[in-house]
C-alpha cells in the first residue's frame, strides 16, 4: 500500500497545468480529489512519473447558470453537487445519483470532473452524464474544446481527453420538473459502499399523458457507460399512467440490455447483469415517470 | 463466616473505561510505536499459488537506497525452526514443515519469499521490486474432494498425500442400527465458504533488542502474548526469560490474532541478526493473503428421524480445508465443532468424521466461533429441512427434540455435560418479540398472492461450548497446552487495586468488567481498580483470549483472587480490631466486629496497615496480595433462539432483513451494554457470512477477493435494527454464573438468515442457496428451480 515514487506538481492555473501535462506526455496523471487515483497508486496499479495536483487551481469549483444550461466546475465535490440548489432544481438526476456515490468521506473529497475523467464504467456519474446529454469542456495547449458525453467515454478507463488536456467544466442541459422531466437513479449494489453491480439513470419527459422522451444511461454494463437506446426508442409515446402504460414500460425495458457487453464476475454472470439491467430499467423509468 | 458483599457493580452497564483512550487516539497501537533507529521490514510474497523456487536473488535489493539487509527463506531457516502447530489432533497426523519464509517451494499466493529491511517503509516497499525470483509453476490444489483422489497433485510432495488427518467420533448407539429403524433419513451437503477475518487493526509487530544482554521485547498486535512468548522462544531459540512480549491495545482479532505468525518470527530473527529494532505492519490487501482465513469446509450431514420428527441419530462427514500449512490450531478448529453438531437436541446415536485436507491456499485457523458456527449452521439448516419433510413448523420440530429445562444437567450424545439452560424460555420470549404467528400469516398471504417480494422466516436455536477449556479435556484432544487462566490482585498502599489478568483483551472490555468483579468482591470503588494485562513482564502468567473464555475462566480467576485478598485482609483486620476472625463481618469493603459496628476497618485501610507492616499478626507474611489460577471443570454452554425475517425480491434476488430478534442466555451478565455490543458485532459477522463475505479464488489459485473492494464486509447501512434480549440461567460451573458471549451472535445468526431465505423461496422450488446468498446466486437458484418445474410439467404432459 505504498505508491511507487513519482514527481509531484501543484500548478496554480489551468495553463500551467496544461503545460506540465504536455511536458510529461503519457506519463502524467491528474490528481483532483484523489478518490480513484490514490488507491490505484497505493495498489501499484498505476505508475505515473508525474502527478499534477490541480486541487488548488482557482475557478474550477462551483455551479452557475448559462441560459438553459448548468455549468459545473470540474473540481466541484460530490458533496457540493448534492447540496447545490441549482443542481437540485435543474439537474435532479445528477443530485440524486451523486448522493449514492460511495460514502460521505469520499463525497467530500471526490469531484465530478475526476469521476468523469476516470471513466470507470462501474462509477455512477459517467452513465448519468450520458443520460443528461452533458458536454465536457477540456482545455489543452490549443485552447478549449467541448466534447459531448456520447463521444467522451471511449473504453475502459479511457476518455476522449488527450494526455495534455485538463477537464475544466461539465455543461448540463436543464431538465426541470416544470418542463415535464422526471428522473430516477436505480443503483443495485451488494453493500452500501460498493460500486454498482448495475445502475440505471433514467430521465423521462412526459407530455400530455405520454412519455415524450426517455434518456437512459446504464452503469457497469460494458467497458464504458452506455445508453439503452432501444428502450429509449420503444418508450416514446408510451402512456405515462395506468396499467397499459406500466405494461408499455415493462415491454420497452425488455430491450434495455441490447447492445451491452456486461462483464462476468464470480457469482455475477453476464446473463444476470443483463437481467438486472432490464428489471432495473423498468423500475427506474416507472419511478422517473412517477408511475411506480 | 459472613461473606456478604453488595453487588453494586456486576450487572451494571458501566461505560467502558478503555474507550476514552481508544476513541481519542491517545493509545499506542503497535504500528504507532517509534524507536530510535527503527528499521522496517517488507515481505515479497508469491504471486503464484504453487511453484518451485529455483532462484531467489536479493542482491538487487541490497543496492537500493535505504536498504540495510535482505534475506531469503534459506537464510532465515538457518536460525529459525518451523512455525508451530500446537494441536496435532491425531497420532498419525501429517504435519509438514512450515518455514516462516518459503525455502524451496511456495504453496499459496501470498506465501513469503524474501524479506527486505530498510530505513523507512517506502524504501523497503520499493526494494521488493529489485528481488529476482524464478518460479517453476506447479499445479494448484483447490478442490477438497479432488485433492484426496488418487493422482491429485500434492501440496507437500514429500508427504505423499493431501490428507492431513482423519478424526472420527462415534458416540451413543450404533448409528447404522439407528438409521435402519428411522422413518426418515435426510442427507444434505452444505458448504462453508472461506472467510477473511478483517480485524479493524491490521497485524503489526515491533521488536526491540537489547544486544548487550541478549534481551528482546516483542510488541505485537496479538491475542496471545503469553503463548507467543513460549512459541517464539521455541522457534527462534531466544531463551524464554530473555523475551518479553507485549500486546498493546489491539484493535480486534476474531481469532486471526490467535496465531504465531511467520512475520513475528522473522522480525525477532532480523532484530537479533542486525541488533537493531525492526517493525513490520501489514496492509489490508497483504492481510487478505497472509493472515489466516476461517471456515472452509464441505459438510455432509445426515439425520435419521421418526415420521413424527423425533431425531434418532446424526451423522456428519467433514472435509476441512487446512490451506497450505497447519498453523497454531488449524487442525483442531473443525474438531471444536465436532461436539456441537447434536446441539440442543436429544438423540440416540452420533457419528462424526473430519478429514483435514491440504490445499494451495492461505492456511485456515480460528475465526470467531471456530468450528461451532459451522456445526450450528449444518444442524440448524437440516432441522429446517426435516421440519418440511415431516410436515412440522420448524419451531415445533425443535420443541419435540430439545432438552427440557428440567433435564439439566444433561449429557449430550456427543458426551458434553450441559450444566444449565432453558431453551423453552428463550424460545418463547423470542417468538413473542418477533410476532412469529403474525409473520407466518403475512407470509402465507404473500405466497398466495404471488407477491414478487417473498417473506421468509428463519429459526436458529443454538448452544455452544465456551470457556475453553478444562485442561484434561484438552489433553484428551491432543492439544499441547492447558486451559487454565491466572489472575493476581495487588493492594497498593493507598488502597487502590491492581488486577493483573492473564487474559489479553483486544476489544472485549476486560478492564471494565474485571474492575466490576474486583470492586464487588473487595468492596472498593470501581474507579479504584486498574487492570493490568497484555505484557509478559507485568502480567507474567496467562493463556490469553479466545473461545469466549476470558470472563468464564479469567474473570473467575479474578473473583477467586479477590476472595483470597479478603481472607488475608480479614486476618489483619481482626488483629487490628482485637477480635476473632470469626467475629468479623465483611460488607461493602468494611470489616466490622459483630455486635459493635463502630469497631471497623476498611479493606483499603488494611492495605495501608499491611504496607507499613508495623502491627501484623505474628508470623504473617506482610501482604494481602493474592493470585489464583482457575482450571475449569467443564465448558460453559450459552444458548439462545434467533429469529430472522427476510424479504427476498425474486426479480433481482436481493435479500433484505426485515426484522431480527435474538434472545440469548449467556448466564449472568457482568455488564449488559458490553454484552449487547458483543451480540451486535457477532450478528453482523454471522449475517456477513450468510449474505456477503467470501474469499474467492480463481482456477489458478489466485485470491480474487484481495481487497475490501471485492471482499464485502457489511457496514451499518447494510444491517437491520436488532432486537436483542436475554434470559438468564446461571452457569453452575463457575461462581459468577457466567457463560461467555464473544461468539454467540456469530454462531446463531448465519443459519437463521439462510433458513429465512430458503423459507421464502421454498414455495418456488428452491431447497438451498449456497453462502454467501448473493442476489446473483439467489436469482440463479430461482432460475434453475423454475427450469426444473417446467421440465417436470413437460414430462407430465
Amino acid at each position: 500500500m505504498i505508491p511507487p515514487a513519482f514527481a509531484y506538481a501543484r500548478p496554480t492555473g489551468v495553463e500551467e497545468a496544461v503545460r506540465l501535462l504536455a511536458g510529461a506526455g503519457e506519463d502524467a496523471k491528474v490528481l483532483a480529489g484523489g478518490q480513484s487515483l490514490l488507491p490505484l497508486l497505493r495498489l501499484r496499479l498505476a505508475f505515473p512519473e508525474l502527478v499534477v495536483d490541480v486541487g488548488r487551481i482557482p475557478g474550477l469549483r462551483g455551479v452557475r447558470e448559462e441560459g438553459g444550461t448548468l455549468v459545473i466546475g470540474a473540481l466541484t465535490t460530490h458533496h457540493a453537487v448534492v447540496a447545490d440548489p441549482l443542481v437540485r432544481r435543474h439537474a435532479g438526476l445528477l443530485a440524486a445519483a451523486t448522493a449514492t456515490v460511495a460514502d460521505p468521506a469520499v463525497r467530500h473529497r471526490g469531484t465530478l470532473g475526476g469521476s468523469l475523467a476516470h471513466a470507470d464504467p462501474a462509477g455512477d456519474l459517467p452513465a448519468v452524464a450520458l443520460a443528461l446529454d452533458a458536454e465536457l469542456v477540456a482545455v489543452g495547449p490549443d485552447g478549449r474544446r467541448t466534447v459531448p458525453a456520447r463521444e467522451f467515454f471511449v473504453d475502459y478507463l479511457q476518455t476522449a481527453l488527450r494526455p495534455d488536456e485538463l477537464l475544466v467544466e461539465v455543461r448540463v442541459p436543464k431538465t426541470d420538473e416544470a418542463d415535464g422531466w422526471g428522473f430516477h437513479y436505480e443503483k443495485f449494489s451488494r453493500v452500501a459502499q460498493a460500486w454498482a453491480m448495475v445502475g440505471v439513470a433514467a430521465l423521462v419527459r412526459r407530455d400530455d399523458g405520454h412519455i415524450a422522451q426517455a434518456r437512459i444511461g446504464l452503469t457497469n454494463m460494458g467497458t464504458t457507460p452506455l445508453r439503452a437506446t432501444a428502450t429509449e426508442e420503444a418508450l416514446a409515446g408510451v402512456g405515462a399512467a395506468g396499467p397499459a402504460g406500466v405494461d408499455g414500460v415493462a415491454r420497452a425495458a425488455q430491450s434495455a440490455a441490447e447492445g451491452t457487453r456486461p462483464a462476468a464476475e464470480p457469482a455475477v454472470s453476464a446473463a444476470y447483469r443483463a437481467h438486472l439491467a432490464r428489471t432495473l430499467t423498468r423500475r427506474a423509468v416507472l419511478a422517473a415517470a412517477r408511475m411506480g | 463466616m459472613s461473606e456478604r458483599t453488595t453487588e453494586r457493580e456486576v450487572g451494571r452497564s458501566r461505560p467502558r473505561k478503555e474507550d476514552a483512550r481508544l476513541v481519542t487516539g491517545q493509545t499506542t497501537w503497535t504500528d504507532n510505536i517509534g524507536v530510535t533507529g527503527l528499521l522496517h521490514l517488507a515481505i515479497l510474497r508469491s504471486p503464484m499459488a504453487h511453484a518451485r523456487l529455483t532462484r531467489v536473488d536479493v542482491s538487487g535489493a541490497l543496492g537500493r537506497p535505504g536498504v540495510v539487509a535482505a534475506f531469503t527463506g534459506r537464510d532465515l531457516a538457518a536460525t529459525t525452526a518451523s512455525l508451530p502447530c500446537a494441536w496435532p489432533v491425531t497420532e498419525d497426523i501429517v504435519l509438514p514443515d512450515h518455514p516462516a519464509v518459503a525455502v524451496d517451494e511456495v504453496r499459496y499466493a501470498g506465501d513469503p519469499v524474501a524479506v527486505v529491511v530498510a530505513r523507512d517503509r517506502y524504501a523497503a516497499a520499493d526494494a521488493l521490486e529489485a528481488i529476482e525470483v524464478d518460479y517453476e509453476p506447479l499445479p494448484p490444489v483447490l478442490d477438497l474432494e479432488a485433492a484426496l483422489a488418487d493422482g491429485s497433485p500434492l501440496v507437500h510432495a514429500d508427504k505423499g498425500t493431501n490428507r492431513s488427518y482423519v478424526w472420527p467420533l462415534a458416540t451413543g448407539e450404533d448409528y447404522g442400527a439407528v438409521r435402519r429403524r428411522a422413518d426418515v433419513v435426510l442427507r444434505r451437503r452444505y458448504l462453508q465458504q472461506r472467510l477473511i477475518p478483517n480485524a479493524m487493526e491490521p497485524r503489526a509487530v515491533v521488536v526491540t533488542p537489547l544486544a548487550a544482554s541478549g534481551e528482546y521485547t516483542v510488541y505485537s498486535a496479538t491475542q496471545i502474548p503469553h503463548v507467543l512468548r513460549v512459541m517464539l522462544s521455541m522457534v527462534t531459540g531466544v531463551p524464554e526469560h530473555k523475551l518479553r512480549v507485549v500486546a498493546p491495545d489491539v484493535g480486534g482479532g476474531f481469532g486471526s490474532k490467535l496465531q504465531v505468525y511467520g512475520e513475528e518470527v522473522v522480525a525477532l530473527d532480523v532484530a537479533r541478526r542486525l541488533g537493531r529494532p525492526v517493525k513490520w505492519t501489514e496492509s489490508r490487501s497483504e492481510g487478505h493473503l497472509a493472515t489466516h482465513h476461517g471456515r472452509g469446509q464441505v459438510q455432509d450431514i445426515e439425520v435419521a428421524a421418526t415420521s413424527e420428527g423425533k431425531l434418532l441419530g446424526l451423522k456428519v462427514d467433514l472435509l476441512a480445508d487446512m490451506g497450505a500449512y497447519l498453523m497454531l490450531v488449524t487442525p483442531g478448529i473443525p474438531i471444536l465443532g465436532a461436539f456441537m453438531y447434536p446441539a440442543i437436541y436429544k438423540m440416540d446415536a452420533y457419528e462424526f468424521s473430519c478429514t483435514g485436507v491440504f490445499t494451495t491456499r492461505t492456511p485456515t485457523d480460528a475465526y470467531r466461533g471456530a468450528g461451532r458456527p459451522e456445526a450450528t449452521y449444518a444442524i440448524e439448516r437440516i432441522m429446517d429441512e426435516l421440519a418440511v419433510e415431516v410436515g412440522l413448523d420448524p419451531v415445533e420440530l425443535r420443541r419435540r427434540n430439545w432438552i427440557g429445562h428440567e433435564e439439566f444437567p444433561y449429557t449430550s450424545v456427543s458426551g458434553l455435560t450441559y450444566d444449565s439452560g432453558d431453551y423453552e424460555a428463550a424460545t418463547d420470549k423470542a417468538l413473542a418479540l418477533f410476532g412469529y404467528d403474525e409473520l407466518r400469516a403475512e407470509q402465507a398471504k404473500r405466497t398466495e398472492s404471488g407477491d414478487p417480494v417473498r417473506l421468509g422466516i428463519g429459526v436458529s436455536t443454538y448452544t455452544e461450548m465456551c470457556g475453553l477449556a478444562p485442561s484434561r479435556v484438552l489433553r484428551d484432544l491432543r492439544y499441547a497446552a492447558g486451559g487454565w487462566e491466572a489472575a493476581s490482585i495487588r493492594m497498593l498502599p493507598t488502597g487502590k487495586v491492581e488486577v493483573v489478568t492473564g487474559s489479553s483483551p483486544h476489544g472485549q472490555g476486560h478492564e471494565t468488567c474485571w474492575s466490576q468483579i474486583a470492586a464487588d468482591v473487595l468492596g472498593v470503588p470501581f474507579e479504584d481498580v486498574e487492570v493490568v494485562h497484555g505484557d509478559t513482564r507485568s502480567a507474567p502468567q496467562g493463556m490469553d483470549t479466545y473461545g469466549s473464555r476470558s470472563l468464564v475462566v479469567g474473570g473467575t480467576a479474578v473473583h477467586h483472587a479477590a476472595r483470597k485478598v479478603v481472607e488475608k485482609a480479614r486476618r489483619v483486620a481482626a488483629h487490628l480490631l482485637e477480635a476473632d476472625e470469626r467475629d468479623l463481618d465483611f460488607a461493602d469493603g468494611v470489616f466490622s466486629v459483630k455486635g459493635s459496628p463502630e469497631a471497623r476497618r476498611t479493606i483499603q485501610e488494611v492495605a495501608f496497615e499491611t504496607f507499613s507492616s508495623h502491627d501484623l499478626p505474628d508470623g504473617m507474611e506482610p501482604t494481602v496480595n493474592a493470585e489464583h489460577l482457575v482450571d475449569p471443570d467443564n465448558f460453559s454452554y450459552p444458548h439462545g433462539t434467533h429469529l430472522c425475517a427476510v424479504e427476498v425480491d425474486t426479480e433481482t434476488g436481493r435479500t433484505s432483513i426485515r426484522s431480527y430478534v435474538c434472545v440469548d442466555d449467556v448466564g449472568r451478565v457482568v455488564n449488559p451494554v458490553i454484552v449487547e455490543g458483543q451480540v451486535h458485532g457477532g450478528l453482523a459477522q454471522g449475517i456477513a457470512q450468510a449474505l456477503y463475505e467470501e474469499a474467492v479464488y480463481d482456477d489458478e489459485g489466485n485470491l480474487v477477493s484481495g481487497s475490501l473492494a471485492d471482499y464485502l464486509v457489511p457496514g451499518a447501512p447494510d444491517l437491520p435494527e436488532f432486537t436483542t434480549d436475554r434470559t438468564e440461567t446461571p452457569a453452575t460451573s463457575n461462581p459468577l454464573g457466567v457463560k461467555g458471549v464473544g461468539e454467540a451472535g456469530t454462531i446463531a445468526s448465519t443459519p437463521a438468515v439462510v433458513n429465512a431465505i430458503v423459507d421464502a423461496l421454498r414455495p418456488l422450488g428452491v431447497r438451498d442457496v449456497a453462502m454467501p446468498c448473493s442476489p446473483g446466486r439467489i436469482w440463479e437458484a430461482l432460475r434453475s428451480a423454475r427450469a426444473g418445474r417446467e421440465a417436470q410439467k413437460e414430462g407430465r404432459s
